[in-house]
């Protein structure tokens, strides 16, 4: 089913926001919106935005490409994104970057076995005070996870696997 | 001193409306837009000087008199795209005191004509763009946006924008890009966003620490304003420490604060009472301030002063680097991040970054020679005053700044 059908009101909300001459302004929200299905953009979504945008799916694509909150490939279900930038690397992020990979088995860039867990470094998230931190992508959005240890994130992994467990 | 941006941290519950509006909120937008005249909102921000907070330290009140008054219709744009490595101010303005900007961003909106306006906050803040969503339809239940204001002819919404993660979208032409749903690369300039900005329109783009500054100017005048901080730079700054201190957080105080007083008397001093080596005054963008003299601990922070140590204030992004850190590694974390955020648009910037990132990893990992020092700071020198944008010389800046200032920590890791 096309994006347009599955979420009428939210694709109308969304284009209501902007101009008519400024229509394609909608393409990021409307990728948010795509990705909230199987945690990242497949090509008949593409298609489907690329249309009710009058632009062409190439765009699309292109706006897929460039900005690192969207995904064109299937992998864990949550995104585990650490930042390693400067400020948190001053305060420890990459010791805990280090000690989480060894106790997920798993290295930056990886997916855990069972597809729960995508571990990622990533640039500044606004927390420079509260490292070692991360964020948590899922398909409803992001949350924060502030002042963290490796034992407090594996709690959080093991509640996040039996939720995924739970609904198999 | 009672805090003028971070009230919620007297003010419990501020981020609540009716709350707001006990502690004298949004009193000043309807003022203004009842009995003042657009320009009048505008003068009274010139007056008080208020210097943008994002970084560049322009004057508010004069960016917002630059605005083509015959083409229409006109837009604000708030930059919520907050990202520069050591700041996250406008992430607790807009989580503790949320209406206080929004208001600011009314007022501006009104000062230039704006009838409709946008809030792009990177998508890393996903929970505040939900909560501002709620607050905005709050704002228009009670009458405060909508259409015809208070039996005025002025109509004004607000309308929030997620980012989806790239820096570049803090560069407000690259925002504008990204914002009109194409890839977060700036434009070329001029024509600069008051003559020619979102959709082709005349467009105002201020930070979010800026337009919270607003509301208590219109509320108590310029004069009261400029009471605070420095005659070249009035009023109060959000400091964000971070690095190694005791106490990393955000500090609201008066522009010319000490580096001295953010660090010990707020910061809480630093991890292990080691020395303070190096200073990065405006995040990742920062040109390295070195401590080699306790006394430049004592340089007032305001936009002029800290000019005089070759560094710039940008937003305030205060990093504390001590004496265990070699600048080796500093700058290859710097590169590191510039090389992943070039957008690619211009080639010294996208190559640039790129050459650099090879060679700080080499001299980091031990496998440098001073030759690939001495080339380092050759790429990095060729890259300044040939970018589109910022980001290409901001990402030299603690290259150049640590290799010249403090030479001895890439010799220490290099072979002969």
């Amino acid at each position: 089913m096309s994006l347009a059908n599955k979420y009428p009101k939210e694709v109308q909300q969304i284009l209501s926001k902007y101009p008519p001459e400024g229509k394609r302004s909608a393409v990021m929200p409307l990728l948010f919106l795509a990705q909230r299905e199987e945690g990242y953009v497949n090509k008949a979504a593409m298609q489907d935005i690329a249309e009710i945008l009058d632009i062409t799916e190439t765009d699309v694509a292109s706006i897929v490409g460039f900005y690192t909150l969207y995904h064109d490939k299937k992998e864990g279900k949550y995104h585990l994104q650490v930042c390693t930038d400067l400020p948190c690397a001053l305060r420890g992020a990459e010791k805990f970057m280090d000690d989480l990979c060894g106790s997920l088995g798993i290295k930056v860039g990886e997916t855990t076995s069972d597809g729960v867990i995508t571990l990622e470094a990533v640039t500044c998230l606004a927390a420079c005070d509260k490292a070692p931190m991360f964020q948590i992508q899922g398909r409803e959005g992001l949350k924060y996870h502030e002042n963290m240890t490796v034992d407090k994130t594996m709690e959080l992994v093991a509640t996040l696997k039996n939720a995924v467990g739970e609904s198999k | 001193m009672a805090h003028i941006l971070l009230r919620h941290r007297e003010i419990p519950n501020l981020n609540q409306l009716n709350v707001y509006k006990e502690n004298g909120g949004l009193e000043a937008f309807k003022n203004a837009v009842t009995r003042m005249k657009p320009n009048e909102v505008t003068d009274v921000v010139k007056n008080a000087n208020l210097r943008g907070r994002g970084g560049a330290g322009f004057p508010t009140g004069m960016k917002w008199s630059f605005i083509d008054n015959k083409n229409w219709p006109h837009y604000i744009v708030a930059n919520a795209d907050e990202s520069e490595p050591g700041t996250f101010k406008d992430r607790e303005i807009m989580e503790g005191n949320p209406f206080q900007f929004l208001e600011g961003l009314m007022l501006a909106s009104y000062a230039v004509g704006a009838n409709a306006s946008y809030i792009y906050l990177r998508g890393e803040f996903w929970d505040i763009g939900d909560s501002l969503d709620a607050q905005i339809a709050e704002l228009e239940a009670e009458g405060y946006l909508g259409e015809k204001l208070f039996g005025t002819d002025y109509s004004l919404r607000l309308y929030t924008h997620l980012g989806a993660g790239a820096y570049i979208c803090g560069e407000e032409t690259a925002l504008l890009e990204s914002l009109e749903g194409k890839r977060g690369q700036p434009r070329n300039r001029p024509p600069f966003p008051p003559a020619v900005g979102l959709y082709g329109k005349p467009t105002i783009i201020n930070n979010v620490e800026t337009f919270t500054n607003v509301p208590m100017i219109l509320a108590k005048g310029a004069d009261w304003y400029k009471t605070m901080g420095t005659a070249d730079s009035p009023g109060v700054k959000i400091f964000s420490l971070s690095g190694r201190v005791n106490k990393p957080g955000n500090y609201e105080l008066p522009l010319g604060t000490t580096f001295r007083e953010l660090i010990y008397t707020h910061g809480g001093g630093v991890i292990d009472d080691r020395k303070v080596k190096a200073i990065m005054p405006a995040g990742a963008s920062s040109s390295l301030i070195m401590v080699d003299d306790e006394k430049i601990l004592d340089t007032p922070m305001d936009y002029a002063t800290v000019r005089t140590l070759k560094a710039d204030l940008g937003s305030a992004s205060v990093i504390i680097i001590d004496e265990t850190v070699s600048l080796d590694w500093l700058i290859n974390k710097t590169v590191h991040f510039f090389k992943h955020e070039s957008c690619g648009k211009c080639t010294p910037c996208r190559e640039g970054t790129y050459w650099m990132s090879h060679l700080t990893e080499r001299i980091h990992g031990g496998h440098g020679t001073k030759a690939d020092v001495d080339l380092l700071l050759n790429v990095a020198k060729q890259i300044q005053g040939k970018c589109l944008c910022a980001l290409g010389e901001f990402s030299t800046m603690a290259v150049v700044t640590s290799i010249e200032r403090s030479r001895q920590d890439f010799d220490r890791v290099v072979q002969a």
